[in-house]
């Protein structure tokens, strides 16, 4: 076992790791307070979940996209259909954390919550896992745009009476990976200024794709694989100001850096898991990175890192536990203010509000 | 640890067809030899044949067939819920330290956890709607009045401030719904220490340690310390062999930190000590479907060799009964009898002990909650008058 670990320390020394991961061990500890209850005055019947996605807008509302069910089946039909039926919640916030409404309630892509991000002009974006849909709503709450389609019905081998099945999925060359907005388990979105739409797909297709502001198809990159390019789920995306696109290659335990066509640009690989991502806005801009723990794993990760643009780590903070100020797999980071941050945990269902203390 | 199997008693259970029982017991040195005589619980686990017939998880032989009779009364319908509302199969019952109870049943699309006052008045709902609840399987209330549920159906166990009505702690996780409907012979997952597989039941000792029972699939109980973080388990794997267990169903601890644990389908309670280190077991009460501790400075221990839900005649014949013990495994007495009626038992599913006098029951099968007095007889509860009759029970011991 531990000649083993030797060798692997070797190979990683004779790859170059072996620099990140000293630089690793030096990393200073940002200290940070957190206000664990923050969301009040939720209706009597109205819980969160597990805090999936969590998202403010330019008045510091905040939106939580939340997984409070399972989707419900329909028996006794020939085919098999299946509705959210509130399995996914998407709630606003006031700056306080006051409970303000709900968006959406039933809405029919409300599957499965995965992300909720707010764009410049406010609008506010669903990624829904479940029914393979990224819905733009304005800040009214309408929906103004639906990218990827709800399947009909669910697919159940052995007990369709279906003949024609569901329809093949689209396959092509190494890399290009599925066309137009047929999503898979899709996971994030962000845009650049022009209004691009950057979708990360996700769990099945391993690529992104790229639309533009009206949600025409532009391109997609990536597939199934460890090299550059390639994605073993692309869990969490944003962009910086000049249109660069990082990915949370989670699988890979890396964040890779395309330009914003989608050619390879750089990897970063010294921050354990990245299972979301957030960059600040404003002239200097910081990237925030959650090496979430596993799920069913509390005795190590956890951490939270805060980088430069370049991925050079300004420091670390936080652990895996379920006490205030402890990280119980966080899936969304909210950092619209520096320091100033929202995280969604999955294993505890709660909105954290951290600040970092920093010099 | 090294464990004698000796074959200090010999059971032969012959099952015919899978109705009728013909039970030779031939342990009588582990029941009283007249009525009121202690029955020594506490033996090295003894080299039992397994019951392998269809539905033969029951080992109901083994319950003490003379244990005197405990007398009791039922008060019918001693919880009164809002108009229109029926309790579904009544999974977990719990008193707090005033005496408020709650109810954590399987009513509609979801798991309902109830609350009512002293006096059985429905007070609120806590957690409709909340992710949390599928598939009631138990509720327990700590010494802080925190409030725990145990849903098979989300694999948790979670902790509700009963300040908040919201949870505090959880521990567990439900399976992603996007994992869909898995081939049946899928293999169980391997165990992991925060993760469950259809969790039965948890306490909280003195210090805040929490431990589960898990359950179902994973067979083993677990401690957690007062922050949930994992501190050890026991075996885990499914068998007869001390310390393996096979469906740990319910779990309590006594003042010292001792952990009792309800193996059914092996028809022991194992006794653990707070490291979750074997110290022993008793084999002659049956199945314990449900365990439950008093609290005071003389505590009891009560376990419910339930009938099981088959509605068997034969089997219901022999089961059914509470049995109260001291914590060596001595039986005190035993009350209740297999049946539909009110002060008849249909498949109790959780005990609350915390009134050593004043039992409260969830029932499976009979979609109900009953309040046992025991050595009630002849008393006139407020409303246990209207069922005297049907519902009280007298010693044929004395």
């Amino acid at each position: 076992m531990r000649r083993s670990l030797h060798l692997v320390l070797l190979a990683a020394a004779v790859l170059g790791i072996g620099s990140s991961l000293a630089a690793q061990l030096r990393i200073a500890e940002i200290p940070y307070d957190s206000a664990p209850d923050v969301l009040q005055g939720l209706p009597d019947d109205v819980y969160i979940g597990e805090a999936a996605g969590v998202a403010t807008n330019s008045q510091g509302h905040l939106f939580v996209y939340t997984r409070t069910g399972s989707p419900q089946l329909t028996l006794g039909t020939e085919r098999h259909f299946h509705r959210g039926n509130g399995a996914a919640r998407l709630f606003e916030f006031d700056r306080a954390g006051k409970y303000l409404r709900e968006i959406g309630q039933g809405l029919y892509g409300f599957v499965f919550a995965h992300t909720v991000r707010v764009d410049q002009q406010d609008n506010i974006w669903t990624v829904d896992e479940g029914s393979g849909t990224v819905v733009k709503f304005n800040p009214q709450g309408q929906v103004q745009m639906v990218l990827g389609r709800t399947p009909e019905y669910l697919p159940m081998p052995g007990f369709d009476r279906v003949s024609s099945g569901p329809p093949p999925k689209p396959t092509g060359p190494v890399g290009t990976g599925v066309a137009g907005d047929e999503f898979d388990r899709p996971t994030d979105v962000a845009w650049d200024k022009q209004g691009n739409i950057f979708v990360a797909d996700g769990h099945v297709n391993s690529r992104i794709a790229k639309f533009d502001a009206n949600g025409r198809f532009v391109k997609s990159w990536g597939s199934l694989g460890t090299a550059p390019g390639q994605f073993n789920v692309p869990h969490s995306l944003v962009t910086d100001a000049q249109g660069n696109v990082y990915v949370a290659d989670r699988e890979n335990r890396r964040i890779q850096v395309f330009d914003n066509d989608g050619v390879f640009k750089t990897q970063f690989i010294n921050v354990g898991t990245p299972w979301t991502l957030c960059i600040t806005p404003g002239p200097n801009q910081y990237l925030y990175s959650s090496n979430s723990n596993d799920p069913r794993e509390f005795d190590r990760d956890g951490e939270i890192y805060k980088m430069e643009l370049d991925g050079r780590i300004i420091g670390r903070f936080g652990r895996a536990g379920r006490l205030p100020k402890e990280f119980s797999t966080v899936h969304a980071i909210d950092c619209r203010v520096d320091n100033q941050l929202y995280v969604g945990e999955l294993t505890s269902w709660r909105v954290q509000k951290l600040t970092l203390k920093t010099k | 640890m090294s464990w004698e199997l000796s074959m200090r008693s010999r059971v032969g259970l012959c099952f015919v067809g899978s109705l009728l029982l013909i039970a030779s017991v031939g342990a009588q040195q582990s029941a009283p030899g007249d009525g009121q005589a202690a029955v020594q619980g506490a033996r090295p686990n003894a080299v039992l044949k397994p019951v392998s017939v269809e539905g033969g998880n029951w080992r109901h032989a083994l319950a003490s067939p003379k244990a005197p009779q405990i007398p009791w009364r039922s008060d019918p319908n001693f919880l009164t819920l809002p108009a229109g509302m029926l309790l579904g199969e009544t999974m977990g019952i719990a008193r707090n330290s005033r005496g408020q109870i709650y109810v954590f049943t399987r009513l509609g699309d979801a798991s309902r956890l109830l609350q009512f006052d002293q006096n059985g008045n429905f007070m609120r709902e806590i957690g409709r709607n909340s992710y949390a609840f599928t598939m009631a399987h138990g509720v327990y209330v700590d010494a802080q009045d925190y409030v725990w549920t145990i849903d098979e159906g989300t694999n948790t166990v979670i902790k509700w401030n009963p300040n908040t009505a919201r949870p505090e702690m959880i521990l567990g996780r439900r399976y992603e719904s996007l994992e869909g409907l898995g081939p049946a012979i899928a293999p169980i997952p391997p165990p992991h220490p925060y993760a469950f597989n259809r969790p039965s039941d948890v306490v909280v000792d003195a210090q805040g340690n929490i431990f589960v029972a898990d359950g179902y699939n994973n067979n083993r109980a677990i401690k957690y310390d007062k922050n949930g973080r994992f501190v050890a388990s026991t075996i885990g794997t499914r068998g007869r062999e001390p310390g393996q267990m096979h469906l740990p169903h319910s779990i309590t601890a006594d003042n010292a930190g001792n952990i009792y644990v309800g193996d059914r389908n092996n028809g022991r309670i194992q006794v653990f000590s707070n490291d979750l280190t074997l110290r022993t077991m008793y084999e002659h009460v049956g199945s314990p479907w449900a365990v439950c501790i008093s609290p005071g400075p003389h505590q009891y221990l009560y376990s419910s060799n339930s009938n099981p839900d088959q509605n068997l005649a034969a089997v219901n014949a022999v089961t059914g009964e509470i049995f109260k013990m001291e914590l060596d495994g001595t039986v005190v007495g035993k009350f209740g009898k297999a049946g539909k009626q009110l002060g008849e038992f249909s498949t109790v599913h959780d005990i609350d002990c915390r009134n050593d006098n004043e039992i409260l029951v969830g029932e499976i099968v009979a979609w109900r909650a009953q309040k046992l007095r025991l050595g009630a007889t002849g008393a006139t509860g407020a409303k246990g008058a209207t069922g005297a009759k049907d519902a009280t029970r007298t010693s044929n011991t004395k």
